[in-house]
């Protein structure tokens, strides 16, 4: 059994391209030609020259000793927090930029939550001189001021999306809406594993490399490919995509995916997908989505807004169906906490998204001798705001 | 013949109207279908709202925002038109999105259709071949004719494929936008229409999306059998609520 899409774009009966008519040209295009463009080796070698010299790649996979004798276990940790804009986002946005070139296209569009992903997307826009309009909840705009002036000296368009709850969920309808109304000169990069077939997999196939290092790094270090635990946070999955992409079907290879409880699971204002979300469609994929008994979608809660999404990539619903995946919601004070533990014993200040990976060490017990990849996806200068008021620092 | 198909077979170029179920108030949905078929609608789309109208444009999405706190729902809706038989005889359609019609059972949604009355879905986000694979069968078997998009990028090849699958009427979206983005046709549109015609389809035509008015109906039919005005009805009911419906459709005709 393999747990990587299929040829028609499902991972089990998730996924799929569920689009308007509007859409179909262009997703049809990028479908035929994803593969075979990434295939090249002229978009390769820019790709890796790229991740090498602008990105700073490859990340470290670091041995956090403090945190391993704290918990009793091997804890590696993947500093994907030490690339270019603070995040595992740009990998994903280097590579589409370089597949909408190669595509012909002129003007690039994207949704944003908290703004990394925007921040990633105008960076490669800036870098590669092309136009870049980014659709952003007009209450996001409001709450992340520092990632909207980033992107703004970064020469992108922020767009407030002023429809529906005001927030990632309708900053992704408005990008759609903006690529049905120009879908001839326009690529849409999406940031994370969800959306209608190819997105899911090729936004995993490009935070991919996330996994490729473990596995070299981890043979130098301990003489072995393989990790015990793969352990990654869940919003729409692009960070776990990667970092769990080459153990997918490495059954002695545990994968755990840590998602957003907010304040509680049952409080109400949680983003735990996989445990109050029911099938359904968002945003053109077949999923697990947070929705009202009659299929409207549901506005999520997490304090980390990376993590704020009602619905998860298809690939980690299969995983959750499956039971390959086991999964693991982390609250708002358990992460805060972890967070600290983190910037206290190995002097990494995370994102808060990555702090509910490093949170579930309080309870879920490994063996002393496991070996435990966790992906820290972020770092937590953006958060800072949110830690001074928290911890009234 | 389903209500859908004989209309079809009528002379004149035919006048569709959509709203948004729920909109402006929540109770008047029955009323605005019977005022349009009153004043000489020839066919009716109603719009069951969904929390993220992906296709439609500011004047349906704030309709549907509104409808939906309102407090529409899909069984309250199936619950306001359960005797809509007894006074409406033109062809009416459930316009929406998939995922509400998905959490209600799809096979569960085209029975209680079958049972009020109506004759056709649009789904714009459920894609030809997952129709095709899963769902053709049920449609049939209710009696519902399912009605797909085509658009100004839509290759010849699949408006064939589009052509075989449908058995009513084709929704030809006259420009590569969201609905209710653009005012009059261009030359652009002009040439996409005359393409269309020319290819002979099986299946009549009906233009939407960027109709507002008597100048743009007459446009969009001269080729086609006939054109769905939503987002212009939509206004019309948001500065005089559910009233004047009469001076709306006699300004078109």
């Amino acid at each position: 059994m393999s747990y990587h899409v299929n040829e028609k774009g499902y991972y089990g009966e998730f996924g799929g391209a569920f689009i308007p008519e509007m859409l179909y040209p262009n997703t049809e295009e990028l479908r035929q030609n994803y593969l075979q463009i990434m295939a090249e080796p002229s978009f390769q070698e820019e790709f890796n020259q790229l991740l090498k010299d602008y990105v700073g790649r490859p990340t470290p996979l670091y041995f956090a000793e403090r945190m391993s004798e704290k918990y009793q276990t091997k804890i590696y940790l993947k500093r994907e927090d030490l690339n270019h804009t603070g995040a595992h986002k740009v990998n994903n946005t280097i590579g589409q930029i370089l597949m909408a070139k190669k595509l012909g296209k002129n003007r690039i569009i994207a949704e944003t939550g908290a703004g990394q992903h925007g921040v990633a997307t105008a960076t490669v826009c800036a870098l590669m001189g092309i136009d870049c309009v980014v659709y952003m909840g007009e209450i996001d705009i409001a709450r992340q001021a520092p990632n909207v002036a980033r992107m703004k000296m970064l020469g992108a368009e922020v767009r407030p999306a002023l429809s529906g709850s005001r927030t990632l969920k309708d900053a992704t309808n408005e990008a759609i809406r903006d690529w049905i109304n120009n879908p001839v000169d326009t690529h849409y990069i999406i940031g994370s594993v969800v959306g209608p077939h190819p997105y899911p997999d090729m936004v995993a196939r490009f935070q991919s490399v996330i996994s490729e290092e473990i596995k070299s790094q981890l043979l130098e270090k301990e003489g072995r490919e393989n990790p015990d635990y793969v352990v990654a946070c869940v919003g729409g999955g692009s960070n776990a995509a990667g970092a769990y992409y080459h153990f997918l079907d490495t059954p002695e290879v545990g994968i755990i995916a840590v998602e957003a409880a907010g304040k509680g699971i049952h409080s109400g204002e949680s983003a735990a997908t996989s445990a109050l979300g029911k099938v359904g469609i968002i945003h053109g994929s077949k999923t697990l989505l947070m929705q009202t008994p009659d299929g409207q979608i549901t506005e999520p809660y997490s304090i980390s807004a990376g993590l704020d999404y009602p619905g998860v990539g298809p690939l980690h619903a299969h995983l959750f169906r499956s039971g390959r995946g086991e999964f693991i919601s982390i609250t708002d004070d358990e992460a805060m906490t972890a967070g600290l533990t983190l910037c206290q014993l190995e002097g990494i200040i995370p994102a808060i998204e990555s702090s509910h990976g490093l949170a579930i060490l309080e309870q879920r017990k490994f063996n002393p001798e496991d070996v435990v990849v966790m992906n820290l996806s972020g770092r937590g200068d953006k958060d800072l705001q949110n830690y001074i008021d928290y911890f009234k620092l | 013949m389903n209500r859908i198909q004989s209309k079809l077979q009528e002379d004149q170029k035919l006048l569709s109207i959509y709203f948004t179920a729920g909109y402006p108030n929540l109770g008047d949905t029955v009323q605005i279908i019977q005022d349009l078929e009153k004043n000489g609608v020839d066919l009716i789309e109603i719009g069951l709202p969904f929390s993220d109208p992906l296709a439609d444009g500011p004047t349906i999405q704030a309709s549907s925002t509104q409808a939906l706190h309102n407090g529409m729902t899909t069984e309250l809706l199936f619950n306001q038109l359960k005797d809509i038989r007894k006074t409406v005889s033109i062809p009416l359609i459930i316009m929406g999105y998939f995922n509400p019609v998905y959490q209600y059972g799809v096979e569960a949604f085209c029975k209680k259709c079958q049972e009020i009355g109506i004759d056709g879905l649009i789904l714009p986000d459920l894609p030809l071949d997952v129709y095709l694979e899963d769902y053709e069968a049920i449609f049939k078997k209710y009696g519902l004719i399912n009605v797909f998009l085509i658009t100004p990028q839509t290759s010849e090849e699949r408006i064939r494929l589009i052509d075989d699958a449908s058995d009513g009427f084709i929704y030809m979206v006259s420009s590569a936008s969201t609905t209710g983005a653009k005012e009059g046709f261009g030359e652009a549109q002009q040439s996409y229409f005359e393409r269309i015609a020319a290819m002979k389809l099986k299946n009549p035509q009906i233009v939407g999306f960027g109709i507002s008015n008597k100048a743009t109906f007459d446009q969009a039919t001269q080729r086609a059998k006939g054109a769905i005005i939503g987002s212009a009805f939509i206004k019309h009911l948001d500065q005089n609520g559910p009233k004047k419906i009469d001076g709306f459709v006699r300004g078109i005709r």
